[in-house]
């Protein structure tokens, strides 16, 4: 049997292009969407070289949610599995004084990904099948002084996911939550991240297409963020408020 | 962050950048002199640079590939063993590969890297169709034998310094199948060895591991190691279905780094008989499959942590014909003589070679790891006099500790080499610790 299309959206980050490598590995073949998608080409023929899957490549704007129905009607093939790896940090200095950049934080993170996630979710419902798998993270379980324009999207969306898990758990359309901790990617180069928490882009994606397999609902990326985000959680606000972390 | 290379020393503190374009790369070299850095298994210093180190991890797609030809078009970050992973299933394999497959395309432009097949098809350069360099100022230039000639001749085996490989253009080798059938022989000492390897000019491939320890008439006694790739003739009934895959095995890893000294006279002295023995059982003729033919080493990661937190230090030398059989025979002397052996000593007879700064020499070369202590050190400052006296050259992708004065005394191409990253205006754009330490 041949493997299922995977769609990849906001396919230019390293994220994206791990887990699409990971996916062409297996045998699927692989729709790319990004903004800006002609520079996609050469990830398109890579992917092809490496693991001779067939690659289309398609422009998709996570902000342009008027788009989102007509770019899922145009794709050549309803994906079985489509993975969001939208999102964009910005700085959060920058977040807090510049109040439109914020919002451009937000709706990257979470209202792109969402509307992209409903219009496809509703088609896997009607065909009875498919895999959402939602890039959230840990940023999200609780807001920080140091992150929480972008964390406060990711929660958005991380409650989401659990909520379009639990519409869908009756349409046999499986979604997974996929909660990394630090990654070091083009959007974390510049932060000094502690190295036994930092995960490389492909162990993201060999996180994903095992949690896929096993249909997992909520995994984290190096495991020890469970923990992590456990004792972080838990902080009495009243002490909480007063930390630096 | 810190620093070294597959050694494990030196180690340095250096900023390293990971660039994602072009654009990027001319910004690093703007910020000054700085050394491209592949997957980091140069065994020394060469990819490191203290103050711009930049890794090209990003540069690492596949652009085109040509299947009548086996042309590969890759950017410089590629590694090998994906290369092979991607055109084995195909029927192509590299047609010259160093002894791991974690070596980016880029590294093995720089090391000019060589095979158990050097003395049949030289060393790496010899299936670089073209290769894309950013010079110091910025410019990319295509360089192919017959473009730029001069700077495609210092870049193969300039170790990074005349610029920074961006693409790289090689031809790949048609293969039936995935195995190799290699004939294993058993030489009783160093004669016997060199005997042997002159007896096997005909054979695609050949390599022996040798017994640095023993003395007397078994001084030098090696299990050479013959290979050809193997036709679907060759196969038995279960591998022809797919002649070009093997069954993956699961990769070991070396879990902790062990105290030093675990690795001392006594162990290797008891490893090396055990080898020698295992060889000697193992003799004749046998199919293997391609990742234990050639990168036996690369099915233990971390392997390097074996030597300790100290690291450890290779020496690969390269004699002139003339003078292997007594140059050879005087660094074994020395090398049992301080009872310090190496697990992985290596024997190779290297063909004719082309390049100007490329390390073989029609000969043959002697491949060595030694823990890095006051004691190896010495020893290894011996084997280089002996080497010098000997008329032959040192590899500088395994060089971490050599001076200036012994690479100047050891290849006299070294001053032209310093004087052709003037002319290309290099000098002042392209530096690692060891082009540092060694003034080129």
């Amino acid at each position: 049997m041949s493997k299922g299309v995977v769609l990849v959206l906001g396919a230019r980050s390293d994220i994206a292009r791990a887990v699409a490598l990971r996916f062409a590995a297996k045998g699927h073949p692989i729709q790319l969407a990004a903004r800006q998608s002609e520079s996609l080409s050469k990830d398109k023929t890579d992917i092809e070289l490496r693991h001779k899957v067939p690659v289309t490549v398609h422009e998709f704007d996570a902000l342009d949610v008027a788009s989102h129905a007509a770019f899922v009607d145009a794709l050549p093939e309803l994906p079985r599995i489509a993975v969001s790896a939208i999102g964009f940090m910005g700085a959060q200095a920058e977040n807090e004084t510049d109040v439109e950049l914020a919002i451009r934080v937000m709706r990257s993170n979470y209202e792109g990904p969402a509307s992209i996630f409903s219009h496809l979710a509703t088609r896997f419902a009607g065909r009875g099948s498919g895999t959402l798998v939602g890039i959230s993270s840990v940023a999200g379980e609780r807001g920080r002084a140091t992150n929480y324009i972008y964390g406060s999207a990711k929660a958005g969306f991380t409650a989401f996911l659990s909520g379009l898990r639990n519409r869908l758990a009756e349409d046999d359309v499986h979604v997974l939550t996929v909660l990394p901790g630090f990654v070091a990617t083009r959007m974390t180069e510049d932060m000094d991240l502690p190295e036994r928490l930092t995960a490389k882009p492909e162990e993201v994606a060999d996180a994903i297409v095992k949690a896929v397999a096993a249909k997992r609902n909520v995994i984290h990326v190096r495991r020890i963020w469970w923990l992590i985000m456990l004792i972080i959680r838990n902080i009495p606000e009243r002490i909480f408020k007063r930390m630096k972390i | 962050m810190r620093l070294s290379g597959w050694g494990n020393f030196p180690v340095h503190t250096a900023e390293v950048s990971a660039p994602d374009g072009e654009a990027a790369l001319v910004s690093a070299l703007q910020k000054g002199p700085l050394i491209a850095r592949g997957n980091g298994r140069a065994y020394g210093d060469s990819a490191v640079n203290r103050l711009n180190t930049v890794q090209m991890r990003r540069f690492d797609r596949m652009l085109s590939f040509d299947a009548d030809s086996g042309l590969l078009v890759a950017e410089a970050g590629v590694l090998l063993g994906d290369v092979i992973e991607a055109f084995l299933p195909l029927g192509w394999f590299p047609a010259v590969t160093p002894g791991t497959k974690f070596v980016t395309l880029g590294g093995m432009v720089a090391a000019d890297v060589h095979g158990k097949n050097h003395h049949k098809v030289g060393s790496f350069r010899s299936c670089v169709s073209w290769l894309d360099l950013m010079g110091a100022d910025g410019q990319v230039r295509r360089c192919a034998p017959d473009r730029h000639a001069e700077l495609f001749d210092w870049t193969l085996g300039g170790m990074g310094l005349t610029g920074i490989v961006l693409r790289v253009a090689i031809r790949l080798t048609p293969v039936e199948t995935a195995w190799i059938r290699q004939e294993t022989r058993i030489a009783a000492n160093l004669d016997a060895a060199m005997d042997l390897f002159e007896a096997s000019h005909d054979a695609t491939y050949s390599v022996a591991w040798i017994d640095c320890l023993s003395g007397g008439a078994q001084r030098g006694r090696s299990i050479v190691m013959l290979g050809e790739h193997a036709t679907l003739a060759d196969l038995d009934r279960k591998q022809a279905r797919a002649p070009l895959s093997v069954p993956r095995k699961r990769p070991k890893s070396v879990p902790l780094t062990p105290p030093a000294g675990l690795l001392n006279g006594l162990t290797v002295r008891a490893f090396n008989a055990l080898y020698y023995r295992n060889g000697q059982r193992n003799a004749g003729t046998r199919l293997v499959d391609w990742d234990s033919y050639f990168y036996p080493l690369d099915a233990i990661l971390g392997w390097n942590r074996i030597y300790g937190r100290k690291g450890f230090m290779q020496f690969q030398c390269a004699l002139p014909l003339e003078r292997s059989r007594e140059g050879l025979t005087a660094l074994l002397k020395a090398i049992s003589a301080a009872g310090a052996g190496s697990f992985l000593a290596v024997l190779k007879r290297f063909g004719p070679q082309d390049g100007r700064f490329s390390f073989p020499v029609p000969g043959y070369t002697l491949a060595l790891d030694f823990p890095v202590t006051a004691r190896t050190r010495r020893l290894m400052e011996r084997l280089d006099g002996i080497t010098i006296a000997h008329g032959g050259r040192f590899y500088l992708a395994k060089d971490s500790r050599m001076s200036a004065e012994t690479l100047r005394l050891s290849d006299p191409r070294a001053e032209a080499f310093a004087q052709a990253r003037k002319d290309f205006a290099a000098r002042e754009s392209f530096a690692s610790l060891q082009s540092e330490r060694l003034a080129i």
